[in-house]
């Protein structure tokens, strides 16, 4: 199915949730609610036509400039017989995108709708942190409860890979930088 | 005995029996299974049949730090790692050596300058015997670096510094640096 017709399947079923749509692109994707997204999850897993029953891949974006963090899920259907001349790129895929503030980025979790969400969403909070509530694996702290950190220790403080990351002068007594006053990476 | 130190020069093998220790520990420095990242790949060829490590007495990996001699670390050591890393080298019972392998336990390698969790050489973690660069080593180089660290367990002598840890050690407990 062409991403239109999924955008269509989607509009007729959830109307006004679908916020936006982008087919130009060589990565066509929607926009979707933050509150709406579980039913919706579910809608693209189980529904009999797209049947998207694997998630590739949770990134994550920060738009500085827009004030805005942007989760990315990319789904596949390994279920649906795909034709005979189409590429494996092209395949049965679709791609959705949330939107959420950066002060108060809060995505519901898909870790029971799809497993691989579990470690995804682990990673897009550690790096980029955004709070998925309701993740099975969820540790509360001084900031809050959010899904466990999985690559940087428990213990640190921010989230590595968001633009405005000032690097840590040392951890746990170690010298953490190679410049005195360096905070940000060289260039 | 510090009558005798530093009364001989460098070298100096100060008697047999000391000769006959340091032949008994450098010719079978049992290494801890320590690659952490790419070096263990060549870690690993060392130890394969082409670049025999068993040939220098050292092929006996241990899994556990209570039984090793030696700690490898072969890989780029993160912060979360650096606390195992440590921990590990406390388990280690003297004398023991490290021997920092790669670039990246040497001074950082190639996440010197961005790397936001990497530690910049792993001698800020733990005390450091030998240094082999490269990115990775060939397994000659990491021959030549265990073939350099017998050179140094030969010439110590009971009389000196048995090992780079000593001095820390003493000074941690509170006693002299100098070690009998």
């Amino acid at each position: 199915m062409a991403p239109e017709e999924i955008a269509e399947a989607l509009k007729e079923r959830f109307g006004d949730r679908i916020t936006d749509c982008v087919f130009e692109t060589a990565h066509p994707h929607v926009f979707v609610e933050a509150e709406a997204w579980p039913e919706i999850a579910v809608f693209l897993r189980d529904d009999a036509r797209l049947r998207l029953n694997v998630l590739r891949c949770i990134s994550a974006l920060d738009m500085l400039e827009d004030d805005q963090l942007v989760a990315v899920y990319d789904l596949y259907s390994a279920r649906r017989p795909v034709s005979r001349n189409a590429t494996w790129m092209m395949g049965p895929s679709c791609c959705v995108k949330i939107k959420v503030p950066r002060s108060d980025p809060h995505v519901p979790s898909v870790a029971g709708v799809w497993p691989a969400a579990q470690w995804h969403e682990r990673e897009a909070y550690d790096l980029m942190g955004i709070v998925f509530d309701g993740h099975p694996d969820s540790v509360t702290d001084a900031a809050g409860l959010h899904p466990r950190r999985i690559l940087c220790p428990d213990d640190w403080e921010g989230h590595p890979l968001r633009k405005d990351y000032r690097f840590p002068m040392e951890y746990n007594g170690i010298p953490a930088v190679t410049e005195l006053d360096q905070t940000r990476p060289i260039h | 005995m510090s009558w005798i130190e530093n009364r001989f020069e460098e070298g100096l093998i100060v008697t047999s029996l000391d000769w006959a220790i340091n032949w008994g520990r450098r010719s079978s420095i049992w290494p801890m299974t320590f690659g952490l990242a790419c070096c263990a790949i060549e870690m690993m060829a060392v130890g394969a049949s082409r670049f025999d490590l068993d040939r220098f007495g050292a092929g006996a990996f241990r899994a556990t730090p209570r039984q090793a001699d030696l700690m490898i670390v072969a890989g780029t050591v993160t912060f979360k790692m650096a606390e195992r890393v440590k921990r590990l080298y406390n388990q280690m019972p003297e004398p023991k050596y490290v021997m920092a392998m790669g670039a990246c336990t040497v001074g950082g390698g190639p996440y010197f300058k961005n790397g936001y969790h990497v530690v910049k050489g792993v001698d800020l973690v733990v005390p450091v015997d030998i240094y082999v660069p490269g990115c990775p080593p060939r397994p000659e180089t990491l021959l030549e670096g265990l073939m350099r660290l017998q050179d140094k367990i030969r010439h110590q002598t009971l009389a000196r510094d048995r090992w780079s840890g000593a001095k820390e050690a003493a000074l941690e407990k509170g006693e002299p640096a100098a070690t009998a």
